[in-house]
């Protein structure tokens, strides 16, 4: 939409915090995209010679147990967070969004058995879900996003669900049957884009939790595996040296929570610039 | 040649309060080239007879009878054949030319949407129509307008608009329901001369549906009048103006302004709990003890002049 295009980022230029948020995320991007340029070493390779190593000049954030530069990690463990969280948003989008069309849409028994389906997902804690199904199909960064992906797809299909139920009664989709289009097109091309809004708030929001329960189940042993930087691990690890190498565990844990808040301020900036209610202009 | 010819049709709905009957065994024929007006007061089907020509109404609804067009029975056809008469045989326009349309696709898009599915136009072809069919409508600057979404358009563009669309196909038969209602009068008076050149145009039949007589006036070859789901009397255009034979649709005249304003004491009955008989009669200024136990049929009065009252037996 056009005007309401302009409209909605005019309402979140307003929104300070929603723009840091952004500007956050383009940082991260930016720094998983071209993370081979930028970091001053090898985020792998052990340098048994120079473990331990405090933030100095040449090791702006120190080095851990194996004598490998943090910076270097943690700016490769945007890539791992990013590529993980963009894909399970992806996933969970496309099942949840295509559940909830389904479900909303057509109502009755079809409905009633994927609402069911939903509740009985709802009805086990996210992340200990997560983590018996990680648990059961093995370790590694696959088959976390798979426990990731199998855990929260929920909320989408219920907020699609909802809208559809109310954009359906809507008289242009008489009038789009009275022109004889079908119910898939339908669907696609009259429903889908009156519901995207809050589709694209709550994936904005579920890219921060996705990366705080990725970065959970890297903790515990389940996601990445060493050596591959992430930073879930990597918090896992320094744990061990809290007293001696602190720095091992607060700089992967300030990178956890800059991502998480970035995509939260951005989230909750869209979600207040995408509402239809002028009030909040009214306010100022 | 009849194009539309209605056979007792009945239209249901179950609620929790009981069945609605909304249609109760509605005769009508529709000529090729005719416009018909169907008009009545607020609830009295109307709009469920159209919806129901095209099959548009929900699941808990049951349609009994037949709707011949061109000799098929539409309510036994398929779903997918019945898409395939909806907008490219028959169309519909709808009253509310702004929660029709849909908010967030362009004017231009959704106008495109019946040449892509009945004709199979490819984009470029149907932006290219779309342009044309908004210059028929009287549309200026069509080509900046078709990118132009719904509500950037005046209600009597989006009328045009809505007028072009279910246009777009060519249809031999539009049913409008109530297509100048919400317009102000001189928009009203623009929208129904378009509408008259483009049934010249085109020599597509009209089923007008409407509680506006002006309107079914300017536009009708004929005249349908609605009670409580039955047709009660239907007449000529002329004739019926002039010679107004049931009692409800002199009463409905005689609430006209400069016939004097005098409005028809009552409200049209609750079509869960229909009165037995003839269903006017609890509002009848004529009823007798007969009007109460029997219903009364459908009278020849003239050539094309048939009424449903005991008063003509």
């Amino acid at each position: 939409m056009k005007s309401a295009k302009k409209l909605i980022c005019q309402r979140l230029k307003k929104n300070k915090i929603a723009i840091v948020g952004l500007a956050m995320i383009t940082f991260l991007l930016f720094l998983a995209v071209f993370a081979p340029w930028i970091v001053p070493h090898d985020p792998i390779e052990p340098n048994l010679g120079k473990r331990f190593l405090s933030p100095c000049k040449e090791y702006p954030m120190g080095t851990d147990d194996l004598g490998r530069c943090v910076l270097s990690r943690v700016i490769y463990g945007t890539r791992v967070s990013l590529q993980v969280s963009m894909s399970v948003v992806g996933i969970i989008a496309v099942i949840g969004v295509t559940l909830g069309l389904i479900s909303g849409y057509f109502g009755g028994k079809l409905d009633e058995l994927i609402m069911r389906f939903v509740d009985t997902v709802l009805a086990f804690p996210g992340i200990i879900l997560a983590m018996a199904v990680a648990g059961a199909l093995g370790p590694g960064l696959f088959n976390v996003m798979l426990a990731l992906a199998l855990v929260s797809w929920t909320g989408f299909a219920r907020v699609v669900r909802s809208s559809v139920m109310a954009v359906k009664e809507k008289e242009f989709v008489e009038s789009a049957r009275a022109l004889g289009c079908s119910d898939l097109y339908i669907m696609t091309r009259h429903i889908l884009p009156n519901v995207i809004t809050p589709v694209i708030v709550l994936a904005t929001l579920d890219m921060g939790f996705i990366i705080l329960a990725a970065s959970s189940l890297s903790f515990l042993g389940l996601g990445a595996q060493p050596p591959i930087p992430d930073w879930g691990s990597m918090l896992n690890n320094g744990r061990v040296y809290m007293r001696t190498a602190p720095f091992l565990t607060i700089f992967p844990g300030i990178a956890i929570t800059t991502a998480v808040m970035a995509f939260n301020f951005l989230g909750d900036g869209l979600r207040d610039a995408m509402d239809p209610r002028p009030q909040r202009e009214l306010k100022k | 040649m009849t194009l539309l010819s209605i056979r007792d049709l009945r239209t249901y709905f179950y609620t929790e309060d009981g069945v609605v009957r909304a249609v109760n065994g509605i005769d009508l024929n529709l000529e090729e080239g005719e416009t018909l007006g169907i008009i009545g007061e607020t609830g009295c089907g109307k709009t469920m007879l159209g919806l129901s020509i095209l099959r548009l109404l929900s699941e808990n609804t049951k349609v009994e009878g037949e709707v011949l067009y061109r000799g098929t029975d539409l309510i036994r056809l398929s779903k997918a054949e019945m898409r395939k008469i909806r907008g490219k045989e028959i169309s519909m326009i709808f009253q509310n030319s702004l929660s029709s349309m849909n908010p967030v696709l362009t004017v231009g898009k959704q106008l495109a949407e019946p040449l892509e599915m009945h004709q199979h136009m490819k984009k470029q072809a149907a932006k290219q129509k779309v342009i044309e069919m908004l210059k028929a409508v009287k549309i200026p600057s069509p080509s900046d307008r078709a990118a132009e979404y719904p509500h950037e358009f005046s209600g009597g563009m989006r009328q045009r608009a809505m007028i072009a669309m279910g246009l777009a196909c060519t249809p031999s038969l539009i049913i409008a329901d109530e297509p100048t209602t919400g317009l102000d009068v001189t928009i009203q008076a623009q929208i129904i001369e378009l509408i008259k050149e483009v049934l010249e145009h085109s020599g597509a039949s009209m089923l007008l549906i409407t509680h506006d007589l002006g309107v079914a006036s300017e536009l009708c070859n004929s005249i349908a009048v609605m009670y409580a789901g039955e047709i009660i009397e239907y007449a000529g255009i002329i004739e019926l103006f002039k010679n107004p034979r049931h009692p409800y649709t002199r009463g409905f005249f005689g609430s006209l302004p400069n016939r004097g304003l005098k409005p028809m004491p009552g409200t049209c009955p609750s079509m869960i709990n229909l009165p037995g008989g003839c269903k006017f009669h609890p509002r009848c200024p004529h009823a007798s003890s007969r009007c109460e136990k029997e219903k009364p049929d459908m009278l020849k009065l003239g050539e094309k002049h048939y009424v449903r009252c005991f008063l003509y037996d």
